[in-house]
């Protein structure tokens, strides 16, 4: 009974999404960003975005009773590890086939157009492997911390979370976010151009506690991390952040790490990029100098326009991105809007962040939304009455050291064109008459 | 049968010691193993994981291995991604060439126009390659398939025999051009609220018509656009 209350629900989404998989993927594009589907006002992500509007009345307006109404749901644990609704079954990762050689050395997106509040679910945290998505058995792993201490030690999971814990709110970015838009625009998609960003409440130990424990040797000046999947991927870091707020995580968002995210534990490095944030951790070795490793000279290292390069640029600096309108969302009719996006800097919290509407010419500080937490996503909205012509969105942060968000033009000139990492410029998007959304550059 | 009696004086006073000193003020003992977790691994345990490799040497095992010998290895292991000289197939990493290229519009960056150290090789060979099989090489495949790849860069000879001694002192073109202080903020911005710009704005690039981007509805999109 059940199942065939089920099946009848699913009937017109189904079919909906089924004509809309007939189309070539542009078209396809262009069906769901015709605005007919936002014309009710429901800007849901998911499949719903792809009913068709007969459809969507006939089954929920009023004086219509829709048919979950009239009948029973399953009941609890009819899933016992909850699911998305089918209805947002769109919402998903996803990958640029032509970024990379394989699958198992790539990354995955965040939507972060889908997305409400700060934290990310952990289905849907940004994935990077550089040898694959390792699947480790707690019982089977182990954490050894040697070199330059005391007393090395081999930790199996269960010892760690005997030690004291701490929680704390952070985002994780790869500092490739947006890297392919150096030399122009490429990707109309809010996904693919920022999507290398997500945050999460992580718990775990902190490092300094795992550190006194072995009993740091005075020579001690830097750690080297090492996960335990087939990249065995390593990165030195200096002791000072070591000691300051690093956590050996193995918990995310109140549950175990996310295989994708290094279970059974990682390091969160709050603020560094995202690759210092080794997954899969089994190794911490103290030492008296950094170790030179490929992710951190080969990779990494930012390559500037006279061909020197600069290494150990940790930091991601201050960022902020206008998530709606976007290219995968864009506006109906005329009217009243929020423009609402993400900002963070990993150097503490947001102070403000301003929004333009004319492509940087005039700004308006727009509200932040509480919580705002340092190395942390911050939400911001501006409300903006759009007279339904063309306009330029931009978004500018400032953090707490003062820093303002500069415009990729000013990157450029500083940095030129083949840094290939770290590119936090101010993101313009333009919106045509038609409510379409736009990835554009700005001469 | 434990007897308070049975502890000498100096026991006595170490087991009362340890009943009166507050939590708080043992939690920030500064000696190591307070909590006293996990085992102490042995010599040979921490030697079995411990497999870093410094620009200095440290790290690097006994054994050898010669150009010549790093070619077979080379043609089994790493030629079928990398190419046969190392040019590199389809978006595989290249290996050799892109000298001078660093400055240009369109840099390659090798082993040889790029990486700042010869010990990485060794090192990330050693750990995570070949790709399919991690791990798997001998010390001597590294030590010769490293001695193969320097040579294809015209880094050394062709007699060239690769070991703990002569690795280090091997110097890489580009070593001499990195920089490794963070110098940003590098951008120093006054936060203007009107008339920010002396142009008006106009739009230099857009991605419209690119057809670059993979779907971001409906399911996965597998195939290459470009």
């Amino acid at each position: 009974m059940f199942g065939k209350l089920r099946r009848l629900s699913l009937d017109v989404s189904k079919t909906a999404l089924e004509e809309s998989q007939k189309l070539p993927s542009s078209e396809r594009r262009q069906f769901l960003r015709s605005g007919l589907f936002t014309a009710g006002g429901a800007m849901v992500g998911g499949a719903l975005a792809g009913l068709a509007p007969g459809a969507l009345a006939k089954s929920k307006y009023p004086p219509e009773n829709p048919s979950w109404t009239l009948s029973l749901g399953p009941g609890v644990v009819a899933d016992p590890y909850g699911m998305p609704s089918p209805f947002e079954s769109e919402v998903i990762r996803r990958n640029v086939p032509w970024l990379t050689a394989d699958k198992v050395s790539s990354i995955s997106f965040t939507p972060l157009q889908h997305l409400k509040g700060i934290i990310t679910p952990n289905g849907l945290f940004f994935e990077r492997h550089h040898a694959g998505r390792p699947e480790v058995d707690p019982q089977q792993h182990r954490l050894m911390i040697h070199g330059l201490v005391e007393r090395p030690i081999i930790l199996s999971m269960a010892d760690l979370q005997r030690l004291p814990s701490v929680s704390q709110i952070n985002f994780i970015e790869c500092p490739a976010n947006g890297g392919m838009e150096w030399r122009g625009a490429q990707l109309n998609s809010l996904q693919f151009l920022h999507g290398m960003v997500s945050c999460a409440e992580w718990t775990g130990v902190r490092l300094s506690t795992l550190l006194q424990e072995v009993g740091m040797k005075p020579e001690g000046k830097w750690v080297l991390a090492e996960g335990a999947d087939g990249a065995a991927m390593t990165r030195s870091i200096p002791m000072a952040k070591a000691l300051d707020d690093v956590i050996v995580a193995y918990a995310q968002n109140g549950e175990a790490l996310r295989r994708e995210q290094g279970y059974p534990i990682r390091l969160v490095v709050p603020g560094w990029e995202g690759n210092t944030h080794v997954k899969w951790l089994r190794r911490l070795e103290v030492g008296d100098k950094p170790w030179m490793q490929r992710e951190e000279t080969s990779k990494y290292t930012d390559l500037m326009a006279d061909g020197s390069a600069r290494g150990f640029t940790w930091v991601m600096e201050a960022k902020s991105v206008i998530t709606s309108p976007c290219p995968e969302m864009p506006l109906g009719q005329k009217g009243v809007y929020q423009i609402e996006g993400l900002a963070w800097s990993g150097n503490g919290k947001v102070k403000a962040v301003d929004v333009s509407v004319d492509g940087g010419m005039n700004w308006q500080q727009a509200p932040l939304r509480e919580p705002v937490l340092s190395k942390s996503l911050t939400r911001f909205a501006l409300e903006w009455a759009w007279d339904g012509n063309p306009a330029l969105l931009q978004s500018r942060v400032i953090d707490e050291t003062g820093y303002v968000q500069p415009t990729l033009h000013q990157l450029r000139k500083a940095r030129g064109s083949n840094s290939i990492y770290h590119k936090n410029a101010i993101q313009t998007w333009k919106v045509n008459a038609d409510g379409s959304v736009i990835n554009v550059q700005l001469s | 049968m434990f007897s308070f009696r049975k502890c000498g004086p100096t026991l006595a006073l170490i087991c009362s010691a340890a009943v009166l000193m507050p939590f708080s003020q043992r939690a920030f003992a500064e000696s190591a193993g307070y909590y006293g977790v996990g085992e102490t691994p042995t010599e040979e345990q921490i030697a079995a994981w411990d497999i870093d490799i410094r620009p200095d040497g440290a790290g690097l095992p006994e054994g050898s291995g010669s150009v010549d010998e790093g070619m077979a290895v080379y043609e089994t292991y790493c030629a079928s991604c990398h190419g046969a000289f190392g040019e590199g197939m389809g978006r595989y990493p290249k290996l050799s060439g892109g000298e001078g290229t660093l400055a240009e519009d369109r840099p390659e960056k090798t082993i040889g126009s790029y990486w700042p150290y010869a010990s990485t090789l060794w090192d990330y060979i050693h750990r995570a390659m070949p790709f399919f099989a991690p791990q798997s090489l001998t010390d001597d495949q590294v030590y010769a398939v490293t001695a193969y790849v320097l040579n294809l860069n015209y880094i050394v000879d062709g007699d060239f025999v690769a070991n703990k001694d002569t690795l280090p002192k091997v110097e890489m073109p580009n070593s001499g051009n990195f920089v490794w202080e963070d110098p940003r903020p590098d951008i120093q911005n006054e936060r203007c609220m009107s008339d920010c710009k002396d142009e008006e704005v106009s739009v230099a690039d857009s991605s419209q018509g690119k057809n670059l981007t993979p779907s971001t509805t409906g399911p996965l999109d597998e195939g290459l656009i470009e």
